[in-house]
């Protein structure tokens, strides 16, 4: 293992999995290399983001006013349903898994590539199709049902709601060979020395995402069949005019769609781990907690869907035990949370980019995750059910933290992926826009829905008019920070300063190998021999930022 | 171990590679499993809601066909499972016969399927707007058949899914790809037919004997 060089200039590694075993577009779509397949993921996904970020823009903007603003009811009812849709199942599912964990794990783990590289192409040409499917759908109809399908409202809308269900349906196959993918890989390619306690955090944290990719993703595909099944043929499994229970839609919905919360949160907390440990300079506190965690995350989340029925005829017994069962999610989360603090504590903190949407990230947690034990409980749920409060307090939990977490992960590993490091000083204006913005957009949601304002409604009364300005305007906000870091990444591609193997004085595997990776990952298998979040044996760390950052600064 | 045809350059050895793709297969049923298991759930929740009309749906049914069609599905997975054998010890034409043969009984199955399919067609037994069976009180019967229809039809995707994996795997066994020392595509396709039996196992007391 070679230090981080103090002085020699980093160097581009030539030969790497970009340019072998050629460029063309043909060798990017038959490739079987797990990193092409989790930059292609990547790509997508930033794409969908954008799809579903002007759908939001569009929300905001036409909730600027009480009345009519930019659309009739019926468009408003297709693009928030759009919008549901194209952010759950085309970005925040696949972005940090299909992605960056294609892209990480096999690296992290020491192997040469993902146990089944041709399931992993299937993989993403599945998330094409599903997605290409799903987006015809919604441009010849769409679908007004929100992405939440409730029957029997969904099986008898007139607008196009089958081809939506069939392309969620695909996407949930793509999910399921990745999630296959990594389980095995992390049992059967670990390199000599990578035990399981000396495997990497985020390779935990995805393989617990991915037992619920495994278990629960075939039970919402089976559901939204039923669906899709009921709506073109009218069977009445879930139509009470036929004899059918549309609550049992709900818990079968559920069952997926809330361990898919954690499918969502999991990888972030994965991304999170990491870059915790590389900008405090220290050792993980509690590794085996933080690990483990995960896996106490993934089970008891198994065992909360039925908080989403508070008020749809469950048994009180019912709804008091769920609502019991999903603060236990509370406890695993807030171990995590103790810790990453803890790992702070006395460590040498630089405040980069990714470190800045870590600290964003806690703050979102934690106001998700309070918002979310106190929506827990039934008696106050029923306040709040259908409200914007739960508008906000999804958009606090699973967005922000993820947002944050997949904004972390681009910065943190641009430098592997590309080889090439990102304006640091544009880096840090834009998080703040996106985490000012990101505020400013939902914070007013907790007031609105507190004082009653359903979600999903068109219009509203005037007394509502402020907080939705308020609203809007940070949505602006938000959107002009994206718009801030997809500049200064593209040009960041070549024109960014080279950044050699190790920009952040990281001790995490990945950086072990060169910028960007060979094609087989590591030239020479290193030993392995200490463990990934490892810091206690540097020198003391010097008191200026990484090398990398100052090299991006001075880059603009 | 020498280095083979079918080993992956990212394994090192067969041995490992071997164990990946078991775990895979094992993963990809337990997958398989929850697919059918919301089906069942929805099974057994409207035969509680609905006991009595499902009661007398299921009489309706041919209950000898479904008898029939579980002693062909075992015995095929019998085949297969002596294929497997076979092929361990090396006999691998004898591996194809037997895998053959054990699609000449998915045949079987899917006939009289096929056969108990017409005869509900024509008894007005699809369910939803297209049920006019009208000796079955309330909405129970036409429940019953669109759950009928769901899980054995499912089921039905599986067994073909299942006969043509048999088929490819069962060619090129016929053609010399696998050996006493490398024949995973063989264990992995009979862990594949075993899940589409064990399923039935299950299907057919639920909707033919209870």
């Amino acid at each position: 293992m070679s230090p981080r060089p103090a002085s020699s200039a980093p160097v581009f590694a030539e030969r790497n999995y970009l340019n072998t075993p050629a460029t063309g577009l043909r060798s990017w779509l038959t490739t079987r290399d797990h990193k092409r397949i989790g930059v292609m993921f990547l790509v997508a996904a930033l794409i969908a983001f954008a799809i579903g970020g002007f759908f939001a823009l569009l929300i905001r903007l036409e909730l600027l006013t009480p009345g009519p603003t930019i659309m009739d009811a019926m468009s408003y009812n297709r693009i928030f349903t759009l919008h549901g849709v194209v952010m759950i199942f085309l970005f925040m599912i696949p972005a940090i898994p299909s992605g960056f964990g294609n892209f990480l794990v096999p690296i992290m783990v020491g192997a040469k590539d993902v146990a089944f590289p041709r399931l992993n192409l299937l993989s993403f040409y599945l998330y094409l199709l599903g997605a290409v499917i799903a987006l015809a759908g919604m441009v010849y109809g769409g679908a007004d049902t929100g992405w939440t399908f409730y029957t029997p409202y969904s099986t008898t809308t007139p607008t196009k709601v089958v081809p939506i269900l069939l392309g969620a349906f695909i996407l949930g196959f793509s999910s399921i060979l990745t999630g296959l993918n990594f389980i095995v890989t992390t049992h059967t390619l670990r390199a000599p020395g990578i035990t399981w306690n000396k495997l990497p955090l985020f390779v935990w944290s995805i393989y617990a995402t991915s037992v619920i990719q495994i278990l629960a993703t075939p039970v919402l595909g089976m559901t939204l069949l039923l669906v899709a099944i009921e709506h073109a043929f009218g069977w009445g499994i879930f139509d009470p005019a036929r004899g059918g229970d549309p609550v049992l839609f709900q818990h079968f919905f559920w069952f997926y769609s809330h361990p898919a919360v954690y499918i969502m949160i999991l990888p972030a907390m994965a991304v999170m781990s990491e870059v915790v440990c590389a900008f405090s300079r220290k050792n993980i506190f509690g590794y085996k907690a933080v690990a483990y965690s995960s896996l106490g995350i993934a089970f008891v989340g198994f065992f909360t869907w039925g908080h989403h029925l508070f008020t749809s005829g469950q048994s009180p017994y019912n709804a008091g035990v769920f609502g019991v069962l999903s603060m236990f999610v509370g406890i695993f989360t807030a171990i995590k949370v103790f810790n990453w603090v803890a790992t702070m504590y006395r460590g040498s903190i630089s405040f980069t980019t990714p470190f800045i949407y870590f600290v964003g990230f806690l703050f979102f947690l934690f106001f998700g995750g309070m918002t979310g034990v106190a929506l827990a409980t039934v008696s106050l749920d029923i306040h709040w059910q259908d409200t914007y409060f739960v508008v906000a307090h999804f958009h606090f939990i699973m967005v922000g933290s993820t947002m944050m977490a997949f904004l972390a992960a681009l910065h943190y590993w641009w430098p592997k992926i590309t080889g090439r490091m990102y304006n640091e000083r544009w880096g840090l204006v834009a998080a703040v826009f996106v985490i000012l913005g990101f505020v400013f957009t939902f914070l007013p949601q907790f007031l609105l829905g507190n004082e009653g304002m359903p979600r999903r409604y068109y219009s509203y009364p005037e007394r509502y008019w402020a907080l939705n300005v308020a609203s809007t305007a940070g949505a602006s906000v938000l959107a002009l920070g994206f718009m801030i870091v997809l500049a200064y990444i593209l040009v960041a591609l070549k024109h960014g300063a080279v950044a050699g193997a190790d920009p952040w004085g990281s001790r995490g595997y990945e950086w072990l190998t060169a910028s960007p990776p060979p094609l087989e990952n590591f030239d020479e298998l290193p030993a392995f021999e200490r463990g990934p979040h490892e810091y206690h044996d540097l020198p003391a760390a010097s008191p200026q930022a990484p090398p990398g950052a100052a090299r991006g600064a001075s880059h603009g | 171990m020498a280095s083979h045809a079918a080993l992956a350059h990212h394994f090192e050895s067969l041995e490992k590679q071997t164990q990946a793709q078991r775990l895979g297969m094992w993963l990809f049923l337990a997958s398989e499993i929850l697919l059918f298991t919301a089906l069942f759930a929805a099974y057994g929740v409207y035969r509680y809601l609905y006991a009595g009309a499902f009661a007398e749906a299921s009489r309706g049914l041919e209950t000898w066909m479904g008898g029939v069609n579980t002693f062909v599905l075992v015995t095929s997975s019998l085949t297969v499972a002596l294929g497997l054998d076979a092929a361990r010890q090396g006999r691998t034409r004898r591996t194809a016969t037997l895998f053959f043969l054990s699609i000449g009984m998915g045949l079987v199955f899917m006939g009289l399927k096929a056969v108990e399919y017409r005869h509900h067609v024509l008894h007005g037994e699809l369910p939803g707007r297209f049920y006019t069976a009208g000796h079955i009180a309330g909405s129970g019967g036409s429940l019953f058949f669109a759950l009928y229809f769901l899980i054995t039809g499912l089921h039905a995707v599986h067994v073909v899914v299942g006969m043509t994996v048999l088929g490819v795997i069962g060619v090129k066994s016929w053609r010399g790809a696998y050996s006493a020392e490398y024949h995973t595509p063989v264990e992995l396709a009979g862990l594949y037919w075993h899940l589409v039996d064990l399923i039935w196992i299950f299907v057919f007391p639920l909707i033919y004997l209870i």
